[in-house]
């Protein structure tokens, strides 16, 4: 047990006071010609003009991008410039896929101790412009060129380059470390856990037709802005990844994608690559009052957990799950909802076996008891990132916004919300509404 | 809620006015005469000869304080001259300055040591803007104004002549006379500041550049692009005038001193570049190949010479002289050579300050400065402060609007529309704006996409709440805009302001169904609004004061010249056009040729004719205000009947491809476009008949000018002034003339009733002179004094 940690300052507890998020597109579709500075900017300047919110109010932007951005790597100072904030500072922190869920806990924690009033916390992705490398022996040769003293030293150095070096390098999606992608980790861990094609498949058809349930009856309509593309301003309001009209059969006919022999992660039950925004305004209770806003809610405990990235890679959450619950003082049993970002659909069912499982909580954390059996009435309600897209920056507010809403919807209460993140890395956030 | 733009006449009018504008750019008059910028002639003078303050040589610093001119010699043996002329915002030169011009020549002269001088401006964001206008105010005759002329060109010439290098270290403005005193240094260096510009607006004023400038520029820059400068008088910013060889290098500001010191030191030994014994030399191929031939022989410069003046003349109609003259004393200088230029730079000064033109210009001139300075409140009465401007509709009129609060008055914009395909139009017109400013690299991408992000948008009322004021630019109907005020008023805070760009409803029918009637008031903008120069506000009785300031000062942060008028049918500028367009559709039902009609009007002075606006705006939309203004105004309101008939017809004007013209591809090369046939049987006319030109303008012009004296005898504007610039800018009337008080006052108003009286018994009862203008002509008053 952890212990309970009262994330409450002298003026109060963290509010949530408002949130949105772009569309989120597949990859190459709505935002191809719209870079991360570009969609974080259009999302932040939406978000403060909806508030009735001065731009001078604003005491900070925490702000993250997963897929570099080589020609403005600081996102969030830049996100900040390009909505005409020079005054406001700003900090950028990546985290992989739980990058969203870190920036809100960091300014959570600055307006705890009251070094911020007011800070905008989100998280921004394109994988649509991707930064495209050269070669290891190119950069090589450049550089030595760049200190070599005669023409003829110069020579011999591009003469060891051959055809291939000179080939542009994709940005690659294995983890560094372990030198596997993302689906061959879930395709191990499916392996090992035991999950079948189905439940996969179960997983991606409820995160679809929930999704388009939650459209259908109008309750993105706020979450999600308008986006008004450049350079026609054509307006995108909708995301182009849910399946409207998911049908269950449709997800058996797709191929394994990583394991192609004895896979069972396809192209359906995983998040797809996408473009998008979200972020939030965060301040504390006394200002939030004092300003006359109804937040959406509070957070009210979260962790951030690691383990190694060797094997069950993409199990963080439950690491970070019985440690945010327990600082918040409350168990599974009090959640009204809970949220998992979906990397996976076999990561997710592997979550849940974990959550479930004294043993893994006994062997891997000392832990005697688990967090428990989540629901699925509860679990992701209004769908999830297999169905919305992932755009890795962004899932995290996407997250935190879109349950805190289904929180005011259904009259208040709780929720846990996770994400599992590259590295072995796992976050959880437990947030209440009233 | 509609994003139809409420274009009434008078906006389309002006949408036409900014389109002729935009093609007559590159040369002409017209546009000059909307002059905005700020001083323009010089004439530091070389007077008589003065006292010197002498205490030559050394090293520090020795001035007089309180003088314009400040001498500083270093130790460097290069001496500052600092212009910086006490008590005023801005340098312009004035004739008092000849004294102490002439002293810190006879320093410098004094000095054998000296390697070089530096001429500076040590205010803040001006070199010197030109010349105090007021001068030549005074002077009485075409000989006095002349000499003021020559002692300008001799004082510079004096500058010119030294042995020594002479570098113009430029930050701020440099316009007028301070480009000329610029052009006679040996060379030029500019800051790359947003204030530093460069451009020789005399034109604007009707005059031309008389300290050498006529002759410098040509040669330092060649014959086009000198021409270009002098005859449209626009400014350039310092990359521009780097390119055309005005400046010999663009600096930050901080390091100006030291360049200009650098260069000094480069041109040591060497004779100075006198600008005046230049000949501008060319190096990129083409330009030779063209060029040369051209401006460098006589013949070529003779041909060049003709085709500027066909061009221009083409375009100002023979109503602008000062262009004109330019072109002659340009032509002098290359002629007779640069002494004969001068003189007839001088005389040609003298006179063109002594024509009506260029007083009705000035008079245009002072009256814009003035009303930068007028609030229209009580002393005390402060703006609500405006940061966020909410904006209904995103069509053409509100997508201006919103345009011109973020980009010229940096407020933040909240669009309002019916749905996102409004909203949508409303982003691609801000984005074509920027789009066009990048691409002609006088912004950068990151600050455009910046200043766009000002704009958002709802098609509910998030977000409306924090709106300091909402202008409405939905479609021309009470109740919906009566829908706009109940919303604002139960969305928005309760000192909301609530504007409406109405151009035909009455501001005290909106403000019977608000709530609040104090916070509502009228901003009747011009189409396109980033370009059309007036802002005619409206205020009821029960207008707070503090919402009339709201507007003015919003209506100034966005550029424009402001009127504030009392509510009526009509206001002022929709009135006084819509008696003068509907004379003109009179003269086509006795079948006048349309052609024959914009032709008379444009060659009186409008920027486009009468015909041609209708189609512009749409006769549809004419219609909609006609009714209002007849119910008010009785019989002289009365507007031809045809309108029902070419509505019904489908002949909208140019939207439908049918108006007055035919607006096709095919009749678009031809030039002039074919007059619609099918009129005349749906005016059921008589073709063919023609009127002489001066019975056209006179008609048209005169109704619109009786209405103009009814307005202030009603008092919908309290002033002439007013008037005369609603006039101006808001419909067209021709600058030169002054505007409709102005040009009565120019013949007289006892004359003005006769003209009237006389065209009432021809024409009818509408040219019933207005009761004002009788009590003028009875008492031997002018509008002006």
């Amino acid at each position: 047990m952890s212990q309970r940690l009262k994330l409450s300052g002298p003026r109060g507890r963290v509010a949530i006071v408002a949130g949105l998020r772009t569309p989120f597109a597949r990859m190459g579709t709505h935002f191809r010609d719209v870079n991360a500075v570009d969609l974080g900017a259009m999302l932040v300047a939406e978000l403060i003009a909806r508030s009735d919110l001065d731009r001078e109010e604003i005491d900070q932007i925490v702000f993250g991008m997963t897929v570099m951005m080589p020609e403005a790597p600081f996102i969030a100072r830049e996100i900040a410039l390009a909505c005409g904030m020079p005054d406001v500072d700003a900090y950028s922190i990546t985290r992989a896929c739980a990058t969203s869920f870190q920036t809100p806990a960091s300014a959570a924690e600055s307006i705890l101790t009251g070094h911020t009033d007011i800070a905008i916390a989100g998280g921004v992705d394109s994988t649509s412009h991707p930064p495209i490398t050269i070669s290891k022996k190119l950069t090589a040769v450049l550089r030595d060129a760049q200190m070599a003293k005669t023409m003829q030293q110069r020579l011999k150095l591009f003469a060891q380059l051959r055809p291939k070096d000179l080939l542009p390098v994709p940005p690659s999606i294995t983890e560094y470390s372990v030198g596997e992608t993302m689906g061959q980790s879930a395709e191990k861990m499916v392996k090992k856990w035991g999950v079948t094609r189905a439940e996969q498949d179960d997983i991606a058809h409820a995160s679809h037709s929930n999704a388009a349930n939650a459209w259908k009856q109008g309750w993105m309509d706020d979450q999600v802005m308008t986006a008004f593309v450049p350079p026609k301003s054509s307006p995108v309001h909708e995301d182009n990844l849910v399946r409207m009209n998911s049908e269950r059969s449709s997800y058996d006919k797709l191929k394994p994608a990583f394991d192609k022999q004895f896979g069972s992660v396809t192209a359906g039950n995983s998040s797809p690559l996408t473009d998008g925004a979200a972020a939030m305004i965060l301040m504390s209770e006394e200002k939030a009052k004092a300003m006359g806003y109804k937040p959406l809610g509070y957070i009210r405990g979260y962790h951030f957990a690691a383990k190694t990235p060797a094997d069950d890679l993409l199990m963080g959450p439950v690491r970070a799950a019985p440690v945010a619950l327990d600082r918040a003082g409350v168990g599974l049993k009090d959640m009204t909802l809970v949220d998992m970002h979906e990397a996976f659909a076999a990561q997710i069912a592997c979550n849940l076996k974990g959550l479930a499982s004294k043993k893994y909580f006994e062997e891997t954390m000392g832990r005697s008891q688990p967090v428990g059996e989540v629901d699925p009435a509860k679990l992701n309600v209004n769908g999830g990132s297999i169905a919305y897209g992932h755009p890795f920056g962004a899932t995290g507010a996407r997250v935190i916004v879109q349950t805190l809403n289904e929180l005011q919807r259904r009259g208040g209460g709780m929720a846990l919300t996770t994400a599992c993140a590259a590295g072995g890395i796992g976050a959880a956030m437990v947030l209440e509404s009233e | 809620m509609s994003e139809e733009d409420n274009n009434s006449v008078a906006k389309k009018a002006s949408a036409k006015k900014a389109a002729v504008k935009k093609s007559a750019a590159k040369k002409t008059a017209v546009k000059k005469a909307t002059a905005k910028k700020t001083a323009v002639r010089k004439s530091a003078a070389a007077k008589k000869a003065a006292p010197a303050k002498r205490a030559a040589g050394k090293t520090a610093t020795k001035a007089a304080s309180g003088t314009s001119f400040r001498f500083t010699r270093g130790n460097d043996d290069i001496a500052v001259i600092e212009i910086n002329v006490p008590g005023d915002a801005q340098n312009t030169l004035k004739a008092e300055f000849a004294e102490e011009f002439a002293a810190v020549m006879k320093q410098v002269r004094g000095d054998g040591k000296l390697k070089g001088i530096v001429l500076m401006s040590t205010k803040t964001g001006s070199f010197v803007a030109g010349a105090d206008i007021q001068m030549f105010e005074r002077a009485s005759t075409a000989a006095e104004v002349e000499k003021l002329s020559t002692q300008c060109q001799l004082a510079f010439q004096q500058l010119e002549d030294l042995e020594i290098p002479v570098v113009a270290a430029i930050d701020g403005a440099c316009l007028g006379g301070g480009l000329e005193l610029a052009l006679a240094c040996h060379a030029r260096i500019a800051t790359d500041s947003a204030q530093t510009k460069l451009g020789l607006p005399e034109c604007m004023l009707g005059l031309l550049p008389a300290g050498g400038g006529t002759q410098r520029l040509p040669r330092l820059i060649g014959i086009p692009d000198a021409l270009d400068l002098l005859l449209t008088g626009k400014e350039l910013r310092p990359a521009k005038a780097r390119k055309l060889g005005i400046v010999d290098q663009v600096v930050p500001a901080g390091v100006l001193l030291e360049a200009a010191r650098k260069q000094i030191a480069k041109m040591q030994g060497k004779t100075p570049r006198r600008t005046s014994a230049q000949q501008k030399v060319r190096k990129d191929f083409k330009a030779v190949a063209a060029g040369i031939a051209m401006e460098d022989n006589p013949a070529g410069r003779h041909f060049l010479f003709q085709q500027a003046r066909k061009q221009l003349l083409a375009k100002t109609r023979g109503n602008y002289p000062a262009q004109e003259r330019i072109l002659d004393v340009v032509a002098v200088g290359y002629g007779k050579g640069i002494k004969a230029g001068y003189k007839a730079e001088a005389r040609a000064f003298g006179e063109l300050a002594m024509t009506e033109v260029s007083r009705q210009l000035r008079g245009i001139f002072f009256a814009q400065t003035a009303l930068k300075k007028e609030t229209f409140v009580p002393a005390g009465v402060e703006p609500r402060p405006v940061q966020r401007v909410g904006v209904l509709g995103a069509g053409l009129m509100g997508a201006g609007i919103a345009l011109v609060s973020i980009n010229k008055a940096g407020k933040d914009v909240r669009f309002k529309d019916r749905d996102t395909d409004g909203l949508a139009h409303g982003y691609k017109y801000l984005r074509g704006f920027y789009d066009k400013r990048v691409k002609r690299g006088a912004m950068r991408r990151f600050d455009a996409e910046t200043e766009l992000r000002r704009a958002t948008g709802t098609t509910n009322n998030r977000g409306m709440a924090g709106c300091d004021i909402v202008v409405e630019a939905v479609f021309e109907d009470l109740d919906l805009k009566h829908r706009m005020i109940a919303d604002v008023e139960a969305n928005c805070r309760p000192d909301t302001v609530f504007a409406s760009n109405t151009s035909s409803i009455p501001i005290t029918d909106l403000a019977k169904g608000a709530k609040r009637p104090e916070n509502v008031i009228g901003m009747h903008y011009f189409s396109p609004v980033e370009k059309m120069p007036l802002l005619e506000v409206i205020t009821t009785p029960k207008t707070a004061p503090e919402v009339t300031a709201s507007a003015v000062a919003l209506g100034k942060a966005q550029g424009k010249t402001v009127i504030v008028v009392a509510d009526g049918p009509g206001f002022y500028t929709t009135r006084t056009l819509a008696p003068y367009l509907n004379e003109a559709t009179r003269l086509l039902g006795e079948g006048v040729d349309p052609h024959a009609v914009d032709k008379a009007l444009m060659d009186f002075g409008y920027p486009v004719g009468p015909i041609a606006l209708l189609d512009e705006v749409g006769i549809d939309v004419g219609t909609k205000v006609a009714p209002v203004l007849e119910k008010a105004f009785g019989a002289r309101m009365e507007s031809p009947k045809a309108s029902g008939a070419m509505i019904e017809a489908g002949y909208l004007g140019r939207k439908t491809g049918k108006g007055f013209y035919v607006y096709d591809a095919k009749s678009k090369k031809k030039g002039e476009k074919p007059v619609n046939e099918a009129l005349f049987d749906l005016l059921d006319a008589p073709r063919g008949q023609s009127v002489p030109a001066e019975d056209i303008t006179e008609r048209c012009t005169w109704m619109l000018v009786n209405e103009a004296v009814h307005c202030l005898g009603d008092g919908i504007i309290s002033e002439p002034l007013h008037g005369d610039i609603g006039a101006v800018f808001g419909i067209g009337f021709p600058p030169f003339r002054g505007g409709p008080f102005r040009f009565v006052d120019s013949i007289g108003a006892a004359k003005a009733v006769k003209t009237l009286e006389r065209l009432a018994k021809q024409h009818g009862e509408r040219f019933e002179p207005a009761p004002l203008l009788r009590e003028m002509a009875a008492s031997g008053k002018r509008f002006y004094d």
